[in-house]
């Protein structure tokens, strides 16, 4: 029997390798250097990451399939490494003060930062459904671990819990997914199920219809849409308040990462059969994600969590439309997402005390007189969130239904934007508070450099997205044209 | 010779068990009990499809899926654990801190 070694061309995953080589070292001085401060742990991890960043940028433009049609390099997956280290780096920033101050600044973390982030990039690099499914777990192995950080804390124990069961059974339909398609096309190649699924489409396939609604099922679990949603509230609220920024925003790209290429890429023979499934998801999640954040009042890391299925509710909208302009506005709303969401947890981080034992809307009251600064990039960031101009939320939300129209969705662009309407009701209710009631006792305090840095970067990309997103737009239009290949 | 549908119908109804173990079933132990029943269901289903379709992926794929079995035993137990030294129970119902 001839064994043909697969060709290794280490280049091609510097970037996924960097972040490994990282996260590995960073474990290492954790465990052998006694004296060693988290604040140098996560400086080491952000020249991790912006070293992977440079090997991103080194790489691109380049187009391959590697490690025999498991992995490959093209634009699309360097655009979404951009996300996911812009994602990382982020955290990162805003985790070193919260670390400190709930007493839990163990290098672990910032090592399984790291390695969520590798995970992320093989499942937006996967051709290959085994390659994605790898990802996905190195992801959410990572994250379950992260959710439940805080250990001696009962809310980050059952943040934990009902992440890694709910993640553990999704896991279980996604891979049933993979085995079905596995059965009808004889490959779990993306290129060959195309090939394969496209012939054989139709509900009178019973494997290949199975296989893509179980994949669909997996995904809507890991990006958080309406009905497989269930779990992100108290996922959300339980987790450290940085690993709640990263999930809802790197984790979720790293998703749709895969979502975009299985389903634009590998199935769009099918789109007869799942567009009208991913339309009533994207309707369920804009429409019931809007309305449980219109009565959420008690904690501000739940308004972010049900405001976030709304977003995936815009995303799956863009993903819907499909072709070079749906699958563009998805990864331009990704990017402007990151920037406004992590940027709004961020200051979650900087105004909740020491164990965050009240997060409601109240406690905001007055925070403008306390910490005007604050109180003004919390503002920026709900408003782009809600979609007001001049800000990254609305181009991105511009983009997204605009390629609803073009492709003829014009219904289910009417309820995003309906549903952007009204979710002004309660972004704007946290700036009511924060502008129009007298002070709360707010303890003083000065934000570290790191938070700081890291509202600027949110800051800046955000409004920087909303002024000029013209060349951004390009990048995300050519990498979704390197992989639909028009 | 035991034809494909035999295999897939037993693996279906092995998948259909873990998911009704999931949502009847109260004791995070047996829930994660009942996901590894899913998971083998599935490799199951990996097996029959690469000796049936002569393609010796699928039983790599296997390997791969018991590996990451493995490891999400690992991570859930030690999760199971440290909510049981908080808590002195495991039962899902009673874990319900976070609602609203």
């Amino acid at each position: 029997m001839n064994f043909v070694l697969p060709e290794i061309d280490l280049g091609a995953i510097a970037p996924q390798l960097w972040l490994t080589a990282t996260a590995i070292l960073v474990l290492m001085v954790q465990a052998f250097v006694p004296l060693v401060t988290s604040r140098s742990l996560a400086l080491l991890s952000i020249i991790g990451s912006l070293l992977s960043l440079v090997a991103t940028l080194g790489l691109w433009g380049q187009e391959a399939v590697l490690f025999s049609g498991m992995i490959a390099l093209d634009t699309f997956s360097l655009f979404f490494n951009v996300v996911f280290l812009l994602g990382a780096i982020l955290t990162v920033l805003i985790s070193v003060e919260y670390l400190e101050r709930e007493q839990i600044a163990h290098g672990e973390y910032f090592a399984l930062v790291l390695f969520a982030t590798v995970g992320m990039m093989i499942m937006a690099a996967g051709v290959d459904l085994i390659a994605i499914f790898i990802g996905l777990e190195i992801l959410s192995l990572s994250l379950y671990v992260l959710a439940g950080f805080m250990r001696q804390v009962l809310r980050s124990n059952e943040s934990a819990m009902k992440y890694f069961l709910l993640g553990a059974f999704a896991t279980g339909f996604f891979l049933y997914g993979i085995a079905l398609l596995y059965g009808a096309t004889g490959s779990t190649n993306l290129d060959r199920i195309f090939l394969i699924a496209g012939e054989r489409g139709g509900w009178g396939n019973v494997l290949v219809m199975g296989g893509m609604g179980l994949l669909l099922v997996g995904f809507g679990f890991k990006v958080a849409s309406v009905p497989f949603h269930m779990w992100t509230p108290d996922v959300y609220e339980g987790a450290p308040t940085p690993i709640s920024a990263f999930m809802s925003t790197a984790a979720k790209a790293g998703a749709f990462a895969a979502f975009v290429r299985v389903f634009l890429y590998s199935l769009p023979g099918l789109a007869a059969s799942w567009a009208p499934l991913l339309a009533g998801m994207a309707v369920l999640s804009m429409v019931v994600g809007t309305l449980l954040a219109l009565v959420q009042r008690r904690n501000i890391k739940r308004l972010l969590a049900y405001s976030s299925i709304v977003h995936v509710g815009y995303l799956l909208l863009g993903l819907l439309s499909g072709g070079t302009e749906g699958g563009a506005s998805v990864l331009f709303y990704l990017l402007a997402y990151t920037f406004m969401q992590v940027g709004a947890f961020a200051v979650v981080v900087y105004l909740g005390g020491q164990g965050e034992d009240d997060l409601s809307l109240a406690r905001f009251s007055g925070v403008a007189v306390r910490h005007p600064v604050a109180a003004l990039a919390f503002s920026l960031f709900l408003l782009s969130l809600a979609g007001i101009p001049p800000t990254a939320g609305f181009v991105g939300k511009f983009y997204i239904f605009s390629a609803a129209i073009q492709a003829g969705h014009i219904g289910l662009a009417v309820v995003g934007v309906l549903t952007s309407v009204v979710s002004l009701y309660y972004y704007l209710g946290v700036i009511v508070f924060m502008y129009m009631r007298d002070p709360v006792d707010l303890p003083e305090r000065r934000p570290s450099a790191a938070l700081v840095t890291a509202l600027a970067l949110a800051v800046a990309g955000t409004v920087e997205m909303g002024l000029f997103p013209g060349s951004l737009l390009d990048l995300a239009q050519q990498s979704v044209a390197s992989l639909l290949g028009s | 010779m035991v034809p494909l549908s035999h295999y897939l119908i037993v693996s279906a109804a092995l998948f259909a068990i873990g998911v009704a173990g999931v949502l009847v079933r109260r004791n995070a132990i047996i829930i994660f009990l009942s996901i590894e029943i899913m998971l083998n269901a599935v490799n199951l289903t990996f097996v029959a499809f690469s000796r049936f379709l002569d393609s010796l992926s699928g039983q790599i794929i296997v390997f791969f899926v018991m590996t990451v079995a493995a490891a999400e035993a690992a991570v859930g137990l030690a999760i199971i654990v440290s909510i049981y030294r908080n808590r002195e129970s495991v039962d899902v119902d009673r874990v319900n801190l976070l609602k609203g």
